[in-house]
C-alpha cells in the first residue's frame, strides 16, 4: 500500500531536483502531442529539442534569446522572492526599448564611444520608470500589482504603436512602422563574425552576478526572504516594507529595460512593432523553473530558449505551428508547480500485513 | 439636426453587447474567488472558449453543441488548475498564468485550420419587436440568447449567493475554509467546483466573441478581455450587481472609441484603443484606495491554499 505522508521540512535535494523532472514530464507529453497531432513523437522531439542547436549558428541563437529570458528573469526574482507579483515584464521591457530607441535615434548618424552607454542607460531607466507605476500603485494606493502591471503591458505596446507608426517612423521608410537604423554606435557589438550573438550577453551575465551577491551576502537579500516567507514576520521585525517594494520593482524594471535595450540595439538594429515575442511572460517561467535562484535561472533560460528556436524549426521542417512553443512553455510551468507536491509530500510503502 | 432616437437606442445596445463577455467571465469568476481561489487563468480558458465554440461550429454545423461544447472546453481546461491547486496545492499566482500561456498556445495551435473561415449567422431574439417601441426596442428586442442569459446572470449570481444554502456554503469555505471544514463541508469539492463553474463561464464568454459578436477565429482575439474581467471582480467588490456597471461602462470604451474614429476625432487610434485599459487601472486604484473597505469584502482566504491533515 502507498501512502501520503508529510515531510517535516521540504527536501532540499528535490528543490533542485523537480525542474528536472518537470523537463521530463514536458518532452513526453509534448511528444503525446505531437502523436494525437499526426507526427512520429520522437522525430518531432528532435526536431524541436535538438536539430536547432546542432551546429554554432544554431547555438549562437539559443543564447541569443536566453539572454533576455535570462535577464528579466533574474529581475522578477527579486520581485517573486519578496511576494510582489510583477507580471509585466513585458510592458517594461517595450516601454525601456521605446525610451533607448528614442535616444539612440537622436544620434542618428553620430558616431562616439558614449553613445552606446547613453542608450543603454535610458532603456533601463525607461523600464523602471514604467515598473514604477504599478509599485507606486500599490504601495500607496493598496492597488493590486497583478493586474496593473499587466494592463500596462498592452498600454506600452500601443505606445510602441503609435510612434513607429507615426512621429518616428523612417521618413524615407514607405510608410513602413518602423523606425529608421540605429547608427553602429548606438548598437551592441557582435562577438562573433558571421554569428548574431551580442555584447548583451554580458549584461545577463552581470545581472546573475549581482544578484547573487544580493540575495546571499546582503541584508536587502535576507529582508527580501523574510518578507517572501511571511509578510507578518517582516513587519515585526521593523522592515521598511513600502520602500522595499519599490525597490524589488525597480529593480526588475531596470532588467526588463536592459533586456528590450539588447533586442533593439542587438538583432534588431531599429524599432518596430514586434521587438519582443513575448520575452517578459516566457521570463516568468524561467524564473520559477530556475527556482528564483540565480545559477537555476541561467540553466533555465537556456531550457526555455530551445522552445523558441524549436518551435521555428519545426515549422519550417515538420509544419507544426510555431505556438507550440508556447504550449510547451505551460506544460513546463504545470508541471513543475505539480512536482512541487513532492517538496511537501512523500510516498511511503507500506508492506500490507498478511 | 435631429439625432434619430432609434440611433441612440442601437448605441446603448452595442454597448451592451460589448459587455456581454465581461460580465459572463465576471461572475464565474466571482463565484470561483468568492470560494477562495484565485484563477488567473480566465484569459486562458476564455481563449480555449472562443476557438472550441468556432471549431465545433464549423466542423459539426450545431450551435448548440458548439456553445454547450465552449463551456465544457472551459470546464477541461480548468480542471487542469482545480487539479493543481485543489490536490497538489499549488500556487494559485503561478497556477494561472501557466493556465493562461498554456490556453493561448492551445487555441492557436488548433486554430490555425480555421483562420480566415466565415462564421455562421446567431439566431436572434424577437427581432420583430425591434421597431415597436423607440429607443427601448433595439435595447430589449433582437438579441442573442447568449446575451439574454448574460444580463441575466450577475441577479442569478446575487440570488445564488444571498439566499440558496449552497451559496452559503461557497461563501462559508471562502471566508473561512477551516470553520466550513469543521463543520463538516468538504472544501476541497466546492473549491473544484467552483473553479469549474468559473471555467464554463469563461468558455462561454470566449464562444460569445468567436460565434456572435465577431463571428470568426482570430488568434488572440479575447485581446486582454479575461484580465478585465479580473479587473471587474475587484471593481465589484465581489458584489455581482456592481459587474453589470463595470461592464457597461468598459463596453461603452469600446464602443465610444470606434464611434470616435467614425467621426474623426484627431485623436491618435493607439490612444483610444488604450483607453479601456488605462481606465482599468484608474478604476482599480479608486477602488483599491479604502483598504479597509477592500479587506472586508474580499473573501478572506483568497488565493491562500487549504490543505486538511489526514
Amino acid at each position: 500500500m502507498i501512502k501520503i505522508v508529510k515531510r517535516d521540512q521540504p527536501s532540499r535535494a528535490i528543490f533542485f531536483l523537480t525542474p528536472v523532472l518537470a523537463i521530463f514530464l514536458t518532452l513526453v507529453a509534448g511528444g503525446l502531442i505531437f502523436y494525437i497531432l499526426g507526427f512520429k513523437p520522437f522525430e518531432a522531439l528532435k526536431f524541436f529539442f535538438i536539430v536547432p542547436i546542432a551546429d554554432k549558428y544554431g547555438f549562437s541563437e539559443l543564447l541569443l534569446k536566453a539572454t533576455p529570458l535570462c535577464l528579466i528573469a533574474i529581475g522578477l526574482s527579486f520581485c517573486f522572492k519578496s511576494n510582489n507579483w510583477n507580471i509585466g515584464a513585458e510592458g517594461q521591457l517595450t516601454f525601456g526599448a521605446i525610451v533607448s530607441g528614442g535616444v539612440a535615434l537622436l544620434f542618428y548618424e553620430q558616431e562616439g564611444f558614449y553613445i552606446l552607454p547613453i542608450v543603454i542607460l535610458a532603456g533601463a531607466i525607461g523600464g523602471m520608470l514604467y515598473a514604477s507605476i504599478p509599485a507606486i500603485l500599490k504601495t500607496y494606493f493598496n492597488t493590486n500589482e497583478i493586474l496593473v502591471s499587466l494592463m500596462l503591458v498592452y498600454v506600452s505596446k500601443l505606445i510602441l504603436d503609435y510612434l513607429v507608426v507615426g512621429p518616428w517612423s523612417n521618413p524615407e521608410g514607405f510608410n513602413f512602422p518602423e523606425t529608421r537604423q540605429f547608427s553602429d554606435s548606438a548598437k551592441l557589438p557582435l562577438l562573433f563574425e558571421g554569428l548574431r550573438i551580442h555584447a548583451g550577453i554580458f549584461l545577463a551575465l552581470a545581472a546573475v552576478v549581482i544578484s547573487w551577491f544580493v540575495f546571499y551576502k546582503t541584508y536587502l537579500g535576507f529582508q527580501m526572504k523574510v518578507s517572501g516567507f511571511s509578510l507578518k514576520t517582516a513587519k515585526y521585525a521593523g522592515y521598511k516594507g513600502k520602500k522595499m517594494i519599490i525597490l524589488v520593482f525597480l529593480i526588475s524594471g531596470a532588467c526588463a529595460g536592459l533586456a528590450g535595450v539588447g533586442e533593439i540595439t542587438g538583432p534588431i538594429g531599429q524599432l518596430h512593432r514586434e521587438i519582443s515575442p513575448d520575452y517578459g511572460f516566457t521570463a516568468i517561467i524561467v524564473a520559477f523553473l530556475g527556482r528564483l535562484h540565480p545559477v537555476g535561472i541561467i540553466f533555465a533560460s537556456l531550457v526555455v530558449a530551445i522552445t523558441y528556436l524549436g518551435a521555428e524549426t519545426a515549422q519550417i521542417f515538420m509544419q507544426i505551428p510555431k505556438y507550440t512553443g508556447q504550449v510547451f512553455q505551460g506544460m513546463i510551468l504545470f508541471f513543475l508547480l505539480a512536482s512541487d507536491y513532492l517538496l511537501f509530500f512523500k510516498f511511503k510503502f507500506i508492506g500490507s500485513k498478511k | 439636426m435631429i439625432i434619430d432616437i432609434n440611433f441612440i437606442g442601437l448605441i446603448i445596445a452595442s454597448i451592451m453587447a460589448s459587455a456581454v463577455p465581461l460580465i459572463l467571465a465576471s461572475c464565474g469568476e466571482l463565484i470561483t474567488e468568492r470560494s477562495g481561489v484565485l484563477n488567473l487563468g480566465v484569459e486562458g480558458m476564455m481563449i480555449i472558449g472562443a476557438i472550441s465554440g468556432f471549431a465545433l461550429m464549423t466542423v459539426t454545423g450545431s450551435l448548440i453543441i458548439a456553445i454547450f461544447g465552449a463551456m465544457l472546453a472551459g470546464v477541461l481546461i480548468s480542471t487542469i488548475f482545480a487539479f493543481l491547486t485543489q490536490t497538489l496545492i499549488t500556487n494559485h499566482v503561478a497556477t494561472g498564468l501557466a493556465l493562461t500561456i498554456f490556453g493561448i498556445g492551445i487555441s492557436a495551435m488548433i486554430g490555425k485550420n480555421f483562420v480566415g473561415i466565415p462564421g455562421k449567422e446567431f439566431p436572434v431574439l424577437f427581432e420583430g419587436l425591434k421597431n415597436t417601441i423607440p429607443l427601448l426596442g433595439p435595447i430589449l428586442f433582437g438579441h442573442s440568447i447568449v446575451f439574454y442569459f448574460a444580463f441575466a446572470l450577475p441577479f442569478i449570481t446575487s440570488y445564488f449567493l444571498k439566499k440558496t444554502k449552497i451559496g452559503l456554503i461557497v461563501r462559508a469555505v471562502g471566508d473561512s475554509p477551516e470553520s466550513a471544514s469543521n463543520q463538516g463541508i468538504n472544501v476541497r469539492l466546492v473549491r473544484y467546483a467552483c473553479i469549474l463553474y468559473g471555467g464554463a463561464m469563461s468558455g462561454l464568454a470566449g464562444a460569445y466573441l468567436s460565434m456572435i459578436y465577431t463571428p470568426q477565429w482570430i488568434e488572440n482575439m479575447t485581446g486582454g478581455r479575461g484580465w478585465i474581467a479580473l479587473a471587474l471582480v475587484v471593481f465589484s467588490t465581489w458584489n455581482p450587481i456592481k459587474i453589470l456597471i463595470g461592464a457597461m461602462i468598459f463596453g461603452g470604451l469600446t464602443i465610444i472609441q470606434f464611434h470616435m474614429q467614425a467621426i474623426g476625432v484627431r485623436i491618435p487610434v493607439q490612444f483610444l484603443t488604450a483607453l479601456p485599459y488605462i481606465v482599468t487601472i484608474i478604476v482599480l486604484v479608486v477602488i483599491s484606495r479604502d483598504s479597509r473597505k477592500i479587506r472586508l469584502s474580499t473573501p478572506s482566504s483568497l488565493g491562500k491554499s487549504f490543505h486538511k491533515d489526514n
